[in-house]
């Protein structure tokens, strides 16, 4: 059991980057927020429609924003360190605990529309791989070009036209249907018809890049020497394909699909304000209307979060599909 | 009842290429009997590594093809087979072995699952039964502490190594022909000694016919009975390996043995005087033209020899050359 012990090495060190990493990311994001102007003395005192001077300095005082720059961030990073993210003035509540009844939704937009970019990305990247000049394969381009140029919110637009007034099967916004009552099942059942939307519009951009990269890596691994290896040795072109070829062609797909984690996330804020979803992404969108300068704060570290762990079972991933990532033995 | 194991005849191979369609092999006759050992030699790109793969049924896919010839195997016609047929030929009957062993195995499964694979697919043995046998091939491959490597993967494993696995991968189902494609080019010196070394002994083991294609005249000459040489997808001259090393009866062939004066000494007093071949191999456009295509390099060179191509000339002893010049030689 080498590689087991091995295996926990590494990720524990890659678990201690990502801890230098996560407190980097605090003291940009603190800087960046303690720069842009206005605070929350301001944002209290615009909602008590204007307080005097001396007050405003009072709040000052009591939250301790009088105090110089570094103090204010050490106290902070001290704070995210013991799990508080401070308090919400906006919504009344804290800030762990506002995110994290909104976590669960964008985990769920983000998993899935990531997992349906992957899975469909590479099933048409190797069906058009297999034909370069079938239907497929230019089926497969012209979605690339679409990926590419249509902005996120704007395929959301369009699904939202085209099934709240053409085709009424799908919700077009929300979450869940209050008034559905049953079980869990019924619940599931009426949550994944609500995902359907954000979802398929999430991962349309990152399908597009999926199945690109997916189909040249593919048209190269079937050209390759160990192919032509498991050819000669009378395998069916199913067991060359699916067993040879598929595992080879997977590695720059997941590669890529770690690095645009960041992307999914950013695009789920749009698309969660398309179509009301209720995560993370329309809670950070009125938090900064509200200028509730914690609950940023606070999303953006949870932001970062979800990256760097997503990064982490992306590397965990790689590992599964080749052996020589991360250097066995 | 002395049917030759395989009987090429006619063989024509056409490349489709940007400047259009040319023969990569021309005319090509040769027999393979039991428990044979025969030699290509020629310089790269003269078409050994087509003439291979296509007795596998493997030209690459939409760039070669078999036009003209049969290719018989037992009496069985070989171009005309069917794809299933063809794939239970592969890899259990005729196998091969290619010259690039740093590329030829699968990177992302293990060795012992790559032999063990050949062993499923045309034995039907068992998980259990073929893993077993997989580290008792690679132990007579000389692989040290075999039943341990054989969890290894190829990226483990030196180049002598995977050339070693490849051959055991080759052996797996005793085939009746083994066509061993440059098996040592990518190797250095000692290794390749050894690899020679290990495909004589399985043969006398086993009494597998081999094919092999080499740039090696020591080893053609140590391990075959006949050779043919190849120039530009053509036979120059084919016979017995001792007949034609001692009185070649083409020029090219001269000048290839000359190049290695040690095997000359063995073999005959007189030793011959030291030319190399001057000059390149005619690039693909130029395959096809009815000529002699040797002899824009050839000291002999006349008229005829740019008018026409010049015919097979057999001798008694079994030699074939195709010179206007053979008896001259
Ligand atoms: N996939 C391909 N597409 C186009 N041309 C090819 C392809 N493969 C080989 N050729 C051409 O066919 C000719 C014969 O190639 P082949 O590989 O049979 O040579 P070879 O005798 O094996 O040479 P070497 O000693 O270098 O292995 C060469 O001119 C080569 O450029
Ligand atoms: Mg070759």
């Amino acid at each position: 059991m080498d590689g087991a012990v091995n295996f926990l090495r590494v990720t524990l060190i890659r678990v201690f980057y990502a801890v230098i990493l996560l407190i980097a990311v605090l003291i940009l994001n603190f800087s960046l927020m303690h720069m842009a102007p206005g605070d929350v003395a301001d944002t209290i005192a615009q909602a008590a429609g204007g307080i005097d001077a001396e007050a405003l300095e009072q709040i000052r005082r009591e939250y301790g924003l009088d105090q110089p720059f570094l103090v204010q961030l050490g106290r902070y990073i001290g704070n995210v360190l013991r799990f508080d993210l401070g308090y919400s003035f906006f919504y009344s509540d804290k800030v762990t605990s506002l995110i994290l009844s909104r976590l669960p939704a964008t985990l769920l937009l983000v998993i899935t529309a990531q997992l349906l970019a992957l899975v469909v990305g590479v099933i048409l990247g190797v069906f058009s791989a297999r034909k370069p000049n079938g239907i497929l394969s230019h089926f497969v381009t012209f979605l690339a070009l679409f990926g590419y140029s249509a902005p996120v919110f704007w395929t959301g637009l369009l699904m939202l036209v085209i099934f709240s007034l053409m085709i009424p099967i799908f919700p077009v916004a929300g979450m869940r249907d209050v008034t559905i009552e049953g079980g869990f099942f019924a619940q599931a059942f009426d949550i994944a018809r609500h995902l359907v939307l954000p979802m398929i519009t999430l991962s349309s951009i990152f399908l597009a890049l999926y199945s690109r990269l997916a189909r040249a890596t593919m048209m190269e691994v079937l050209g390759s020497d160990y192919v032509r290896t498991a050819k000669a040795k009378g395998l069916t072109n199913r067991q060359v394909v699916y067993k040879h070829a598929l595992k080879n062609s997977l590695s720059p797909v997941i590669t890529l699909a770690g690095l645009q984690l960041s992307a999914v996330v950013s695009g789920a804020v749009l698309v969660e304000t398309v179509f009301s979803w209720p995560g993370l992404g329309t809670l950070a969108f009125q938090s900064i209307l509200a200028r509730d300068t914690p609950l940023i704060l606070g999303i953006l570290f949870f932001s970062a979060l979800v990256v760097i762990v997503g990064n982490l079972l992306t590397d965990l991933a790689l590992r599964l599909v080749d052996p020589r990532v991360g250097g066995k033995k | 009842m002395t049917e030759p194991l395989l009987k090429v005849e006619n063989l024509r191979i056409e490349l489709t290429t940007r400047a259009g369609v040319t023969p990569v092999i021309d005319n090509l006759s040769f027999e393979l009997g039991h428990g044979e050992n025969i030699s290509f030699v020629g310089e790269s790109g003269c078409g050994k590594s087509m003439t291979a793969l296509s007795i596998m049924g493997l030209l690459p896919e939409g760039v070669g093809r078999i036009a003209s010839g049969s290719i018989q195997f037992h009496g069985e016609e070989l171009t005309t087979a069917s794809t299933e047929r063809l794939r239970d030929i592969r890899g259990n009957e005729i196998s091969m072995i290619f010259q690039e062993p740093m590329t030829s195995l699968n990177p992302v499964y293990t060795v012992g699952e790559q032999i063990a694979e050949v062993l499923r697919a045309h034995q039907g043995l068992s998980k259990k039964a073929a893993w077993d046998m997989a580290a008792e091939l690679l132990d007579a491959v000389r692989i040290p502490n075999a039943k341990s490597r054989v969890g290894d993967y190829p990226f483990q494993m030196s180049g002598g190594q995977r050339q070693r696995v490849m051959i055991a991968m080759a052996l797996a189902c005793k085939p009746k022909i083994l066509i061993a494609d440059e098996p040592t080019t990518a190797l250095d010196v000692t290794v390749q000694a050894q690899i020679f070394d290990l495909l004589r002994d399985l043969r006398r083991n086993t009494g597998t016919s081999i094919i092999m294609i080499t740039h090696d005249m020591g080893a053609v000459a140590e391990m075959a009975e006949r050779m043919i040489v190849m120039y530009a997808g053509r036979n120059a001259e084919i016979g017995p390996v001792d007949q034609i090393i001692d009185r070649p009866r083409h020029p090219y062939t001269k000048g290839l043995i000359s190049c290695v004066p040690h095997i000359v000494a063995n073999l005959t007093e007189e030793r011959h005087d030291l030319t190399e071949v001057p000059g390149i191999v005619p690039s693909l456009q130029e395959f096809g033209k009815n000529r002699c295509l040797f002899a824009s390099r050839c000291n002999l060179r006349t008229d005829e020899c740019l008018r026409e191509r010049p015919p097979a000339r057999e001798f008694e002893n079994g030699q074939k050359a195709d010179c206007w010049h053979a008896e001259e030689l």
